[in-house]
């Protein structure tokens, strides 16, 4: 996948009488190996954007394609094979699977995209060791703490080598270190597999990690600007 | 894309158990209805073929000759000669089992204090042996030795209706073909006991040659009955006796001689698969709602397989192995149950309370289990096979959830 190109994405939301302005006309290009922060308060649509792209949502207008494929044209079975082989999700909920373990969840997607045992179990293994739950394998969500959670839900979402994360506040149950640990694994991820990353927060400290910030207010881009990363 | 079936499974399997009082509370509602689908099954079929065993015992024989005009009036008047040369081949051939010719006419049987009607029967009593007749339903005395014995056998109902007992004379009138009285008298020699009471009260056997002099037929006898190797497929045996017999003889296999009873085993078969169908019915709406609570309590989850890459199919596929899993394990222990209590009442059943009522329909007052494995597949059969077509309303509803929306439930 070489880019991601919006063009006039619009998705309103009916509340009661009144039109939420979910997305407002929003285009952006983003490069492949870009690591982009999206901001904004609360409703500003970043969720909505990320949904958009990774083909969750639907648009009530516009075009999206990734690597020039039209994903606002695609069928379901289409788009859950775009998710599947290219797009890795971390969700603002952890959203792990409760009866499965740690390493189940994180091998959910390999099982699904058909990666041989041996294979599926060595990286989810070593993907754990990264994220720090060395030793948790088996546990299921219900014995993890918060951030344990959210870091499973990292793993899973890389294990599988995505070329695009859309990662929604993924370091919001996260105390600083393991933030810093988990920005620098995507980091990393990016410099050297050129993983195109997106993701959305609110954390300041956050958004010194990524080379461009996109702002975002009442479903518009208010400021879109290239920044040196820490 | 789905998951290999492996991990499908297991999945499902866990998934099953989230909510174990519930999984716990379905699949003893699917243990009971496999095991009424199969153990009632099994006393209906016992019961019908107990019916169909009476009935032919009562007969006898899986097949009839008698003369065209006997069954109409069953007289001394329309008896037959013994069989020529070439029934008596067939007779003698491999598709017989054994056969057996009788004198059966009405008749009065009177003692010192009482009188009753019934069924002369003239027989060759090894013949009658050969084609079912039990000796140890004899409970006093003896069967008769051959066909010139001179006793008489009656039933014990008989016995206590006429006020008489083992060693008493009795006198058997009849008529003769020219209308006279043919009487004689016979000595007690046996007393005979029957399933069905109304066969004690009505049939008593005398020696055939006897019976002829009495009558003063010389050989001729009223039937001869004939038992092949399966009460099933009696039409080749009957068709094989047709073509050896003079036109103005009417043979007639079972099925024909009891209409009532070949109804009954023709119907049989689509009774079952009804009473299979009915009571899965009335499983199948416990089955959708524990279904449809599961995948509601899991919108969230679907939402997220389905984000993570997973086709709508799969997880139809999904919810459709977990109904499978739950099946499976009631078919396994309501199987267990039903052979079971099988086994366990393989002595059968004693309704006698209700023999009256069970003897009106020709069966016995002991309900023996009888399990074909041809019903153990259908009841199995019918619960996969209507369990899966129950399960893909929840499922397809499953695999409706839009991503976001299910996403966003708490």
């Amino acid at each position: 996948m070489s880019a991601i190109s919006c063009t006039d994405l619009c998705k309103y939301y009916q509340q009661g009488d009144a039109v939420i302005k979910g997305l407002d006309h929003v285009s952006l290009e983003i490069d492949q190996g870009s690591f982009i922060c999206l901001s904004g308060p609360s409703g500003s649509g970043k969720t909505t954007l990320l949904n958009a792209i990774g083909g969750l949502d639907s648009l009530d207008s516009g075009e999206i394609s990734i690597d020039g494929e039209r994903i606002d044209l695609m069928g379901k079975a289409a788009l859950a094979d775009l998710r599947l082989h290219h797009i890795g999700f971390v969700f603002q909920a952890y959203n792990l699977i409760p009866v499965l373990s740690a390493q189940e969840n994180v091998e959910f997607v390999m099982q699904v995209q058909g990666v041989g045992t041996a294979e599926r179990k060595k990286r989810s293994f070593k993907i754990l060791q990264e994220v720090g739950l060395e030793g948790m394998e088996n546990r299921r969500p219900a014995q993890l703490s918060g951030g344990q959670q959210q870091r499973v839900a990292v793993a899973r979402a890389i294990v599988s080598q995505p070329k695009l994360v859309l990662a929604d506040e993924p370091t919001a149950n996260l105390d600083s270190r393991s933030m810093e640990k988990l920005m620098t694994h995507f980091r990393e991820l990016n410099r050297t597999h050129k993983v195109t990353f997106l993701i959305a927060t609110h954390d300041v400290r956050v958004m010194e990690w990524a080379d461009r910030r996109i702002s975002m207010e009442d479903g518009r881009v208010i400021r879109d600007e290239l920044q040196q990363a820490v | 894309m789905a998951l290999p079936i492996r991990a499908m499974s297991r999945l499902s399997w866990r998934n099953l158990w989230r909510n174990y009082r519930r999984t716990l509370i379905m699949l003893l509602a699917i243990a009971i209805g496999v095991w009424a689908m199969i153990f009632m099954t099994a006393l209906l079929r016992g019961m019908v073929d107990d019916m169909i065993k009476q009935g032919i015992g009562a007969l006898p024989g899986h097949v009839q000759i008698h003369a065209a005009a006997y069954r109409d009036d069953p007289s001394v008047s329309h008896g037959m000669p013994a069989p020529a040369v070439a029934l008596l081949a067939v007779l003698e051939s491999r598709q017989v089992e054994a056969w057996t010719s009788r004198v059966k006419v009405p008749a009065m049987i009177s003692s010192e204090y009482e009188n009753r009607g019934i069924l002369l029967l003239g027989v060759d009593p090894d013949g009658e042996m050969a084609l079912g007749f039990d000796t140890t339903d004899v409970i006093e005395g003896r069967f008769l030795h051959d066909s010139n014995d001179r006793g008489i056998v009656i039933g014990r109902k008989l016995m206590q209706r006429l006020e008489t007992r083992l060693g008493k004379r009795v006198v058997v009138m009849s008529q003769d073909p020219d209308n006279a009285i043919a009487d004689r008298g016979f000595r007690v020699v046996g007393v005979f006991r029957a399933e069905l009471e109304s066969r004690e009260e009505s049939i008593v056997y005398a020696g055939r040659d006897v019976v002829q002099t009495m009558l003063g037929i010389g050989t001729e006898v009223s039937e001869i009955a004939v038992l092949g190797h399966d009460y099933n497929t009696p039409e080749a045996l009957t068709s094989s006796i047709r073509s050896a017999v003079a036109s103005d003889r009417e043979v007639l296999s079972w099925l024909e001689l009891d209409p009532y009873l070949a109804t009954m085993m023709k119907v049989m078969d689509g009774f079952v698969l009804v009473w299979m169908v009915v009571i899965f019915l009335a499983l199948s709406f416990g089955l959708v709602n524990t279904l449809m609570m599961a995948v509601f309590e899991r919108v969230r989850e679907i939402g997220l397989m389905r984000a993570l890459g997973m086709r709508p199919s799969a997880i139809v596929y999904q919810i459709l192995v977990e109904s499978l899993l739950l099946l499976a394990l009631g078919l396994l222990v309501g199987n267990l149950l039903a052979i079971g209590t099988i086994i366990l009442l393989k002595d059968g059943i004693d309704i006698s309370g209700v023999s009256q009522g069970m003897e009106m329909m020709g069966a016995s007052s002991m309900l023996y289990p009888v399990l074909q494995w041809p019903d153990l597949v259908l009841a199995n059969t019918v619960v996969v096979v209507l369990g899966l077509l129950t399960s893909l309303l929840p499922a397809w509803r499953a695999a409706q959830y839009r991503p976001v929306e299910a996403l966003g439930r708490t």
